[in-house]
């Protein structure tokens, strides 16, 4: 990357694959598997998480030095809060019908683990530009693995992406469904969005022996 | 009856771990012994009993649509439930931090065998969530919301109790090296989840609202070809008839 030292892009870089929120730091599980049945939602919700996530990190890195040690928590809290109340407010007015599909999971992002982690473990030690990149960094990892899982749910369970259908018209059996395919409904269910992640987490480690436990 | 429903529910249908998938992070983190599990579950119970209780009066007398009015009739058009989520981790981030001083000063046993995991209860969503859900699913008085409290805080413990007993078991199974860990957990977890939608058929006797919502989705996607379908048969029939004139 031009613009960027090679110490800064490796704060963009990592996090989406060594150093995965995700998969490996085993943070923000919670909204990634219950609202992945629809692409869009999944898209909707990294964006959030990467607005929460980017301002946020630049905000306590700005206020680290005067943050007293015993209450960090609580301040931490109020600045994720008032920013996820902002998103909130933000899906309410433009996109009604996917905040009701995302519904508490919206508020879920104030307990998002990624967000309190990274502020513990970079914002309160670093400048504010590179907090930003590593806020953004790990957001967007996030994304990734939240897209892939949104991306085989709702293809494979409804046939559409994105609301668009793409192998066909399951009622006139057009495309692939003339073949005899049918929806995998079971995709839609939220025990399999774990199952995907399972998955996922094995072929990642699979591929970098480095990451295999015990 | 109403209470009984409302716990068995609580804990089997919209179990926080299996239907929502609330508090994760903990769950995976915490789960490889049965004894640290069982002491998070506990503490999960307690903070749970305590705070959605709380929350309700809060929510039932300052942020709902019109929830004001009983400080006079002026007030009766506020609405702050904008400021939900900023109350409800205030009250719970207070109410974990008062736990703990209070468990500190009267069971200092107690006090060392939950740790650091007290302090990390008031991130974990499950907490919130517990809160939130009590919330948009519109609890109506306070003592269903107590019940509502402790039946997810047990269904929460159900939970870690089970995949923790299960790692104990499978770490001396032929796990590949690549989903050993983490990734064996989250596809056992998700069998389990899997497991507990079975219990989506107990009580379904004559309430619509107790279907599980994790069936709907599954619902919705066949009333949708149903509709389609019964479009195009109507649609069809027209353009017979009008061939037949």
């Amino acid at each position: 990357m031009g613009l960027l030292s090679k110490k800064d892009s490796k704060l963009i870089l990592d996090p989406l694959a060594d150093n995965n929120p995700i998969t490996i730091q085993v943070l923000g599980i919670c909204s990634a598997l219950a609202i992945t049945a629809e692409l869009e939602a999944s898209i909707v919700m990294s964006i959030s998480v990467l607005f929460v996530l980017g301002i946020g990190n630049v905000v306590i890195s700005l206020m680290r030095n005067i943050i007293p040690s015993k209450i960090r928590i609580i301040v931490q809290l109020i600045v994720v809060a008032t920013l996820v109340i902002i998103v909130d407010l933000v899906l309410k007015a433009f996109a009604y019908e996917l905040s009701k599909t995302l519904s508490v999971f919206v508020g879920l992002i104030i307990t998002n683990c990624i967000i309190m982690g990274r502020f513990e473990a970079f914002a309160l030690g670093n400048s504010p530009w590179r907090s930003f990149l590593d806020g953004i960094g790990n957001a967007l990892g996030y994304g990734v693995i939240l897209i892939i899982v949104g991306f085989f749910r709702e293809l494979l369970g409804s046939g559409t992406l994105l609301g668009i259908p793409v192998l066909g018209d399951p009622i006139e059996k057009t495309g692939l469904y003339s073949l005899g395919y049918e929806n995998n409904g079971f995709m839609l269910l939220s025990p399999m969005a774990l199952i995907v992640v399972g998955i996922i987490i094995w072929i990642q480690r699979s591929r970098n022996k480095a990451l295999i436990e015990d | 009856m109403e209470h009984l429903e409302l716990f068995f529910k609580s804990i089997f249908i919209d179990n926080m771990v299996f239907a929502t998938f609330l508090g994760m992070c903990s769950y995976l983190a915490v789960s490889k012994k049965v004894s640290t599990a069982v002491g998070l579950g506990a503490a999960v119970i307690f903070v749970l009993a305590i705070t959605v209780p709380l929350n309700w009066l809060l929510d039932q007398y300052i942020l709902q649509p019109g929830a004001l009015s009983w400080l006079g009739e002026e007030y009766a058009s506020y609405d702050l439930s904008f400021l939900s989520f900023i109350m409800f981790i205030a009250t719970i981030a207070t109410m974990v931090q008062l736990v703990e001083i209070v468990v500190e000063k009267f069971s200092p046993s107690l006090y060392n065998s939950l740790g650091i995991f007290l302090p990390l209860i008031a991130v974990n969503c499950a907490i919130l969530g517990g809160s939130l859900f009590m919330q948009s699913r519109e609890i109506e008085t306070l003592g269903l919301a107590l019940n509502y409290g402790i039946g997810s805080g047990i269904g929460w413990f159900l939970a870690i109790l089970a995949i923790a007993a299960i790692r104990e078991k499978i770490r001396y199974s032929n796990v590949p090296p690549a989903l050993r860990g983490l990734g064996i957990t989250f596809i056992i977890t998700g069998l389990m989840a899997i497991g507990f939608m079975s219990f989506g058929g107990m009580l379904t006797g004559g309430d619509e609202e107790v279907a599980p919502e994790a069936e709907s989705a599954v619902i919705e996607v066949i009333k949708e070809d149903i509709k389609k379908e019964d479009a195009k048969l109507k649609s069809d029939l027209e353009i017979a008839e009008n061939t037949n004139k």
